[in-house]
Order: C-alpha cells, then structure tokens, then sequence
C-alpha cells in the first residue's frame, strides 16, 4: 500500500476542485492509496480499516454462499474510509481515466460522510488513528491475557449488533452525565427552561440573547462560564436540579451492550476492568459503521449522481466514452430483478432533484387531482439541486424511502416488486411482475434494509438480581436458532450471572402433519399451515442453555 | 396420499419411507430457489474490479486446530469446521476450514413450503406477466439461471491446494490411518499437447471472435469504424490484434487413486442429512488426496431410483432431486464404468456411499450381488448411513447388509458406519471416518 504518486495527486486536486465548484463540500486533505489485490484481500474483512485490531476470525474470513452481509453485517465495503482525513483505494491495474471518474466517486462519499447528519458522531473522529491507538491496546492485554482476550472479542462482537445506534445519536442522557460546563449548559437550555422553569418562548430568547452577548464579548468558552454564573445566581434551584437530574439518570435499557459495560456485575471487579476496554472498542467499532449501514442507498447513490455528472463533463472522458459506459452501466444500471442501491439511489437523486426543480414538493402539487395538471405542473422553481442537497444532509436509507417512494416514481422507472412461484408442470420457478404499486416497492426496499433485532434489559427483572434479563421485541421473524446459543453464552461469561432472554419462536406443534391423516392434495396445492409464533424463555446458566414455553 | 396411507402392498415403515421422500422433494425444491442479492451485496468492488472473493487464510490449518482444541479445554465449544465447501456467488469451489460468528439475527430463511422469496425489478410488462424462469431443479437447465444472474462463465472445479493440507491434518491431528498401497504402481508423469495457450500476432488457429473484437476496438478509437456504414477498405488490421491459440506443453501427473463417491439424493435426504454426507465426503477426499500426493481422480454418482454420474464436484454438491431411493442403480452404474474403462487395472479404487438407509429393495436382492461385484476390485468401500430424526429403529440398508455377513467376512473390504442427523459436529464425523477407512 503506497500513497498515490504526485503527478496523479495533481488530477486528483484538479477533481476536488470542480467538485467543490458543483456544490460538494468536504475538507481539504484527503489520503489517496494505491493498493494490490493482496492489500485487498487483507483489508476487506477489516472492513478496509488497515489499522484495526487484529482478530483470528478475519483471517479466516471466507466468503459463502450467505453473502458476507448477513455474516458480517458490521463490515460495509466502500472505497473510502470514513476517517480524518479520509482515504481511498485505487487499483494498481486501473487506467488512470477510470481512476479519475473512481476520484468523483470517491469525492462525493466524503461529501457525504461529512454532511450527512447520521454521520456526525464520526465528524470529529480520525478513527483511523483511533483503531491503531485500540489495536495497541488489544496487543498489550494480549500480552498479559493471552487468549483470553480473544475470547472477549468474540463475545463482544456477539453482541456487537446490540448497540443502540440511534439512542446514542441523540444522547442527551451521556451529556448530562458530564459534569462539564458543557453538560450543565446544555440542560439549562434543553431542559431547566422548558421543562423545569416552563418559560416562554420570549423568555427564552431572552437568556439565548444573553449568552450570545456574553459569547461576543469573552469568547464562547469564558461566555458560558460567566453564563452559568449568572444563571445559578438568577435560578437559584439551577444547580440543585441540574445535580438532582445527574442522580435520576437510569441505565440505558435499549442498548444491551452499554449496560453490560457499565452495570456488569463481573466487569466491576477490579482484575475484569480490562474487560470494559475490549467491550468499549467493539462497541465503538460497531457503531461507527453503523451509519454507513443506514445510508447505503443515498450514499451510492449521491456517489454514483456526481462521478456520472461531473466525469461526463470532464476532457479526461475523451477516448474512453465507450469503456466508461460499459463501467458505469454495470454499475448503475436497473437491473430486471434485484435491488441494486446504486441504481435506486441514483434514479432517487435524479427523481428528486427534477421534481423540485418543477416546485413540485409543495403543497400547490400535491392537492391536484387532476392527472394531466399533475404532468404538466411547472412552477420553475428550479430548486432541484438545493433539495438534493438537503435530501443528502438530514436522510437516512429508511425515512427517504418511507418519504420519497410514490407512485411516480415507480412509474417513471418502471419499477416494480417480483413474485416467485413454483410451476410444476414446466418444472422451473416462474418470476413474475407482482405488482407495480408504489406501496408494495417501498415495502419491499424497507424489507430488505438492515435491521438488527431489537433485544433490550429488562430493568426491574435485572435488579432482583437473577441475572441479566433480555427481551426481544418480536417484529415476526424469530431469531437465528442456531445461534442463540453461542450468543448467549458470550454474554453470560461478560455478565457473569445467569442470562435470560425472551423471545418469540414458532408454535412447531401445529405445523406437524398427522402422519396418518395425509390430505389430497398435490405438490403445488399443499396447504400452507397457519403460523402461530409463542413466547419462549431461554435461559443460559452455567454455559448449559435451557428452554421453556412461556404461559 | 390417502390412497398409500391405505394401500395393503406397502407396509408401515416403507409408508413413512415414502412420505419422508416426498416431503423432502417438496422443501429441497423451495430452498433451491435461486436466493435474491440483497441490497449490502453490491459495493465498491465495481471500481476496484479484483475478485475479493477469494479465500483467506493467514492462519495455518494447524493454529486454527490448536485453538479449538484450547476452546474446548476452556469449556467453550469448538468453533472452527474444517471441510466447509465455499462457492461464493457460484463461482469456483473450494474446500475451506471456516467459523461462523454468531449473534442474534432475524431469521429470513422460508418457514413454511409454499412462500417465494420477494425481490424488486424493472422494466416493462404488465402485473401478473411472467419475466422469467429459472429450473426448479438445477440439473434440468444447464446454465438456466433465474432472469438478472450475471452470466459469469463458472468453473466448477474443486480447488483442490486446500483439500491438501486438510487431508494432512486429518491424517496427523485426527490420526487417520496411512494408507499401505498395494501393489507398485510408481508415480508416472506424461506430457500431453495442447491448445489451450493464447498467443499475439501468430500462433496455429486464429481466435476469431476476440480478434475481430480487437480489431474494432481499435479502429473505433482511429475513427476508421462507422457503425452504420462499414466499409472494409478502411478498416486498419493491426498484428497486434490478432490473436491465435498456440500448442503447448502440459505435464500431466497419472492418478494412482480413483474414488467414486455416491450419494443419495432422493427427497428424504432433504437437509440435515445430506449436508451430513457432503462434509464427510469432502473430508474423505481431503484425505485421500492427501495420501496419494494429489494424485487422485474423483468421480460423483448420485441417485435417487435412478442413477447417473455427474461431471464435477459443484453439481454433486449442489444437486438435489427428490423421488424415491434404489441405491442397486448406482452400484450397477459403478460396476459398469469400472468394466468398461477397464479402470480395476489402472487404479486403487475407493468407493464411498452416504445413504439415509431408506431403499425400495428392501431386502437387498438387486444390491448384495452388486457389492460382492465391487468387492472384487475395490481397496475399500465405504457406506455411511445418516439417520434422520424420524426415523427409527435399524434401515433396510444396515439389515441386508448384516443379513448377507458381507461386513463380517470382508472387513478388510467393506465397511459402514451410522450416524444420528444431530451429530453433525466435527469430532462425530471424523470419528466415523476412522471407521470407514481404518
């Protein structure tokens, strides 16, 4: 792996440059690295993370029929990593015009990484540098631990999809628990005022007003120290609340992993607290990638809209038209049956970005009936670019879809939702238009985006202190049988106590046939059974699982 | 149905052998549904353009071996599989040592027979129009992928580099037994002449097609090609575009080993059991190619009431048919190949069988005088039977086999182990090994 040499560093500047001069907006320095295939081969189960922990599993890393997302979901593959700077990958076989339109690409993920607000916990992060300082660590408890360490890996990263990535987002809960001026500040204006003191808006504006004016004079940092003296001094229950509200805040319940770190009973104890590390760097790593996970089809496809505008218009083109359409139809074409996000993402994009420049998100449009008013609409707004803009700041895969899918849309690129079945007589599997509603494709794209489990503590059930108390909330599918039992075991050995977990699992007794009452019925006819699912209680105590049928 | 569940000539136990099959048939149908692309399998790999598809292993199979051994004396299960068949997206098989890291997933997998899989597309036609077809069992159609499958021209060889050091494991981590070759037949290598290189400017057949490619290729870049009006007198041929097909030299090491593997795959084997079978295979091979140095040859025979041989490795793994079971069919198919290729002379033959027991010759009348043929020129043979779940009580394969003493006068010859459907961990199988090949 070698940086990338100067004369190619020049085009690369020259690329940043239009860019910016489309609108992309990104930080100065970036990292460009040539890399082989045997480069590859090594980083691609870290995730493209050169500097992350080493891990016996990712060198056994092998690809199966699975597909790695299923067996690797916290591991997305781009050729950008999301660090400070950022860095990018380049074949050492690419031609440099492909390399060049690789370059857009490229430039308009970071665009992307350091605008979208799903992003903005890793804003500040050089995680690169940050999963060396980790690696260091993991190689020195190696040192002392030996295997074991590896064992805390693996159970960490058993529950590595358990965080609460959205929870964590948000966190006002970790800034209250700061007993910084920051903390203290942020509760004076997010809760003390609304919630506690329930001021007007006026009222409120009014102490907004006086900070700014404290923040202009002394700089922000001495401003809200002066600030909060003057506020103490004025509320006088102020700081009393704000200690009292420190005290009230209860463990998080919705994130499994945060809770096992912070109220294990075993990682307590002073000779586990090496433990606390491991667990607090796969938790880390995990959600760093998380919002990579959540934005895969706006992120490919903003990425794909800007390497086709702005390579399509750049002189490198010349000579390599036919080689470039080739690439780029294999990349961003629609395919007859699948769901490539780079395609949908970038008709999403083209879609959104015609329709607001004919000011047709607004309310004028939307209250037409009338179909052929509703085609000629046109109010000239020529919005389009602006709107994708912010589509690409505030949205993640999830509320774009649930928002921008209609039936227009689906109309417009003749998408639509393919059924399976079975015919016997032909013997093949026929694929089938199922339907072209916009309903059932928005359904069918929020089906197949990533979606963990959602398994939280119990709070009342684990302090009774009969171990950790676990429940699923079940959405319809059941969890991975087989690998209920592993899991759980990790996660006895970190909380050093009984572990149970609730879950919901298919009622078997119904779906077995009585052998001697066969119907009539012929392959293609077979009834499909009524599914009923039933509550059942796993308990995993000893390193021996047990199950049982909930009443 | 009703008519079997009354029908006299069938007793109970081939009743429910009958009902097993055409369960089977129905679920191995569905799981064979081609599974759609999700979404998180597509990625930047476009522009990168390597086959990251490769396998990895920076491990060695013996650290790999150690640890799990360490796992279990730590009192955590084991967790590495040695003899994994990995085809990632169907291309080129391997044998891998592999592990899964386990969380808690939803489980996307069909809950019951009948419900297809959902994807999304596009294009034009109309609500209920069929788009395209793919074969509900593989074999009917060779190539017949479901619509949107990149026609990647597949190789569907086993890599066999990783089978190798597998087989060495197997023989000094598991203790399977050398083998004691009978006989001299000393390791011979020829050398064979074919056209199978690639060669610029000259060479003894011209590759047309490709050619033909270049050389618009180039003319489309000179400008000298239009095409809506061709004309030939512009057209520039370069030497450089023309490309030929050019002898050369192959060494060719001669086999000492020719193993033949058979397996059911009628629709009782459905899951559990046949996976069962697979990874004992594979672990067999392992072995045996390690013992001879790589030089062996494989041949695959599966049946159901019929049997038939299948080319390569990745049909006999992936295919699944359902129907009813006559395991004598593959055994007269073997013996005939045998006798006509005259391959008793060349080669140290090895057959390996894995059955679930079930087999409409119940008392063996059409089997017994087949093996007694194949004992004539195996060095062993091999028959593992799996047990599924339901089933109970000893298979009609396992009573004739004990009735006609075969196993007791030729164990030199003949083995067979059983297995339960629920041993399927590492340890069970290569247990059961030891028994067939010891």
């Amino acid at each position: 792996m070698e940086l990338i040499k100067n004369d190619f560093k020049k085009v690369m500047e020259e690329c940043k440059r239009i860019s910016r001069d489309g609108g992309l907006r990104f930080r100065d320095e970036t990292l460009e690295f040539i890399i082989t295939n045997e480069d590859m081969i090594r980083l691609s189960p870290k995730g493209m993370i050169p500097t992350l922990y080493e891990y016996w599993i990712n060198d056994v890393y092998v690809l199966q029929d699975k597909g790695k997302y299923e067996l690797f979901p916290g591991n997305p593959y781009e050729t950008v990593v999301n660090t400070r700077p950022p860095i990018s990958f380049y074949n050492d076989n690419n031609p440099e015009w492909l390399n060049v339109m690789i370059f857009y690409h490229v430039i308009a993920h970071i665009d992307f990484f350091q605008n979208n607000v799903f992003f903005q916990k890793t804003w500040l992060d050089d995680f690169l540098g940050k999963a060396r300082a980790d690696a260091q660590i993991i190689e020195e408890l190696r040192s002392e631990q030996g295997r074991w360490v590896d064992y805390v890996i693996e159970f960490a990263r058993g529950m590595d999809n358990l965080v609460d990535f959205f929870g964590n987002l948000n966190d006002v809960e970790s800034t209250i628990k700061g007993t910084s001026d920051q903390a203290r500040f942020d509760y004076f204006f997010d809760e003390y005022l609304q919630k506690v003191q329930k001021v007007t808006t006026f009222k409120y504006i009014e102490e907004l007003n006086k900070y700014n004016e404290l923040a202009k004079e002394q700089g922000p940092e001495m401003g809200r120290t002066l600030f909060l003296g003057y506020a103490g001094k004025k509320y006088l229950d102020f700081n009393a609340k704000f200690e009292k509200r420190v005290k009230e805040i209860k463990p998080v319940t919705n994130d499994v992993m945060l809770f096992i770190l912070e109220n294990s009973p075993k990682l307590k104890k002073d000779d586990n607290a090496w433990m606390k590390k491991i667990l607090q760097i796969v938790r880390e790593t995990s959600l760093y990638f998380q919002p990579q996970i959540r934005t895969k089809i706006l992120n490919e496809g903003w990425a794909s809209y800007w390497h086709e505008k702005l390579f399509m218009s750049d002189p490198r083109l010349r000579t390599h038209e036919v080689e470039f359409s080739k690439i780029n139809a294999g990349v961003v074409s629609l395919q007859r049956v699948g769901l490539n996000p780079y395609a949908v993402g970038l008709r999403l994009f083209k879609f959104l970005e015609a329709k607001a420049n004919r000011g047709m998100n607004s309310y004028a449009y939307e209250k037409l009936a009338d179909i052929d008013a509703r085609t000629k609409f046109d109010t000239k707004t020529e919005k389009g670019m602006n709107f994708i803009f912010d589509v690409r700041t505030y949205y993640s895969d999830f509320t774009a879809i649930n928002e921008f899918i209609d039936q227009d849309f689906v109309t417009e690129f003749k998408l639509f939702v393919v059924g399976k079945r079975a015919n016997p007589q032909k013997g093949v599997w026929e694929y089938y238009i199922k339907s072209k509603k916009a309903e059932d494709y928005k359904k069918e794209l929020k089906d197949s985006l990533y979606h963990p489990p959602h398994v939280k503590v119990d709070l009342e059930k684990t302090l009774k202190g009969e171990g950790l108390y676990l429940i699923h909330n079940f959405e319809g599918k059941e969890l991975v049988r087989e690998y209920i039992s592993n899991t759980m075991l990790g996660i006895e050995f970190l909380w050093g106590d009984k572990v149970v977990l609730e879950t919901h699992e298919i009622d078997e007794s119904l779906l077995k046939h009585d052998e001697n009452e066969e119907d009539d019925t012929d392959v293609a006819e077979i009834k499909v059974p009524e599914i009923k699912f039933q509550k059942v209680i796993y308990t995993m105590e000893n390193r021996k699982l047990s199950k049982e049928t909930a009443s | 149905m009703k008519e079997l569940a009354k029908n006299p000539l069938f007793s109970d136990r081939e009743k429910e052998m009958i009902l097993r099959d055409f369960r089977g048939t129905l679920m191995s149908a569905i799981e064979k549904t081609p599974k759609p692309k999700s979404i998180y399998d597509y990625d930047d790999r476009f522009f990168l353009g390597t086959p990251v598809e490769a396998v990895i292993g920076l491990q060695t199979l013996d650290d790999l071996l150690n640890r799990d051994e360490q796992r279990e004396k730590d009192g955590f299960p084991k967790k590495v599989i040695l003899g994994k068949i990995a085809s990632p997206r169907g291309k080129k098989s391997v044998i891998v040592p592999t592990v899964v890291e386990e969380k808690f997933y939803h489980d996307n997998r069909p809950i019951v027979p009948g419900q297809g899989g959902e994807e999304g597309g596009s294009g034009d036609g109309e609500e209920g129009e069929v788009i395209g077809e793919a074969p509900l069992r593989e074999e009917q159609g060779q190539g017949g992928k479901g619509p949107g499958g990149d026609g990647d021209s597949e190789s569907h060889d086993l890599d066999d580099s990783r089978a190798y050091d597998i087989g060495k494991a197997l023989t000094e981590k598991f203790n399977l037994p050398n083998i004691q070759v009978k006989g001299k037949k000393s390791a011979l290598y020829k050398y064979t002449y074919e056209l199978t290189d690639v060669n610029r400017k000259f060479g003894q057949i011209l590759e047309k097609k490709k050619s033909l490619k270049n050389i618009i290729k180039t003319n489309w870049l000179l400008g000298t090609f239009d095409p809506e009006n061709i004309s030939l007198d512009k057209i520039i041929i370069c030497p450089q575009d023309l490309l030929y097909r050019i002898v050369s030299r192959e060494k060719e090491y001669e086999s000492q080993a020719l193993v033949f593997f058979i397996r059911d795959y009628s629709g009782s084997m459905y899951g559990e059991t046949t996976e069962i079978v697979l990874s004992q295979h594979v672990l067999i091979y392992s072995w045996l190619l390690y013992q001879y140095q790589e030089r062996v040859e494989k041949r695959f025979i599966l049946h159901d009431t019929d049997a038939k041989e299948v080319d390569n490795f990745v049909k006999y793994y992936r295919l699944n048919n359902g129907g009813g079971t006559n395991i004598s069919s593959a055994y007269k198919l073997i013996n005939k190949i045998v006798e006509n290729e005259n391959l008793a002379a060349d080669y140290n033959i090895y057959i390996f069988q894995g059955t679930d027991g079930d087999d409409f010759d119940s008392d063996g009348k059409d089997a017994i005088p087949e093996i007694e043929k194949m004992l004539t020129y195996v060095n062993r043979m091999g028959i593992t039977i799996v047990k599924s779940g339901n089933g109970s009580g000893e298979s009609y394969v396992e009573k004739y086999l004990e009735k006609s003493k075969l196993l007791e006068s030729r164990p030199d010859l003949l083995r067979m182990t059983v297995l339960d459907e629920t041993k399927k961990n590492q340890d069970d199988l290569i247990k059961s090994i030891k028994k067939l090949v010891e």
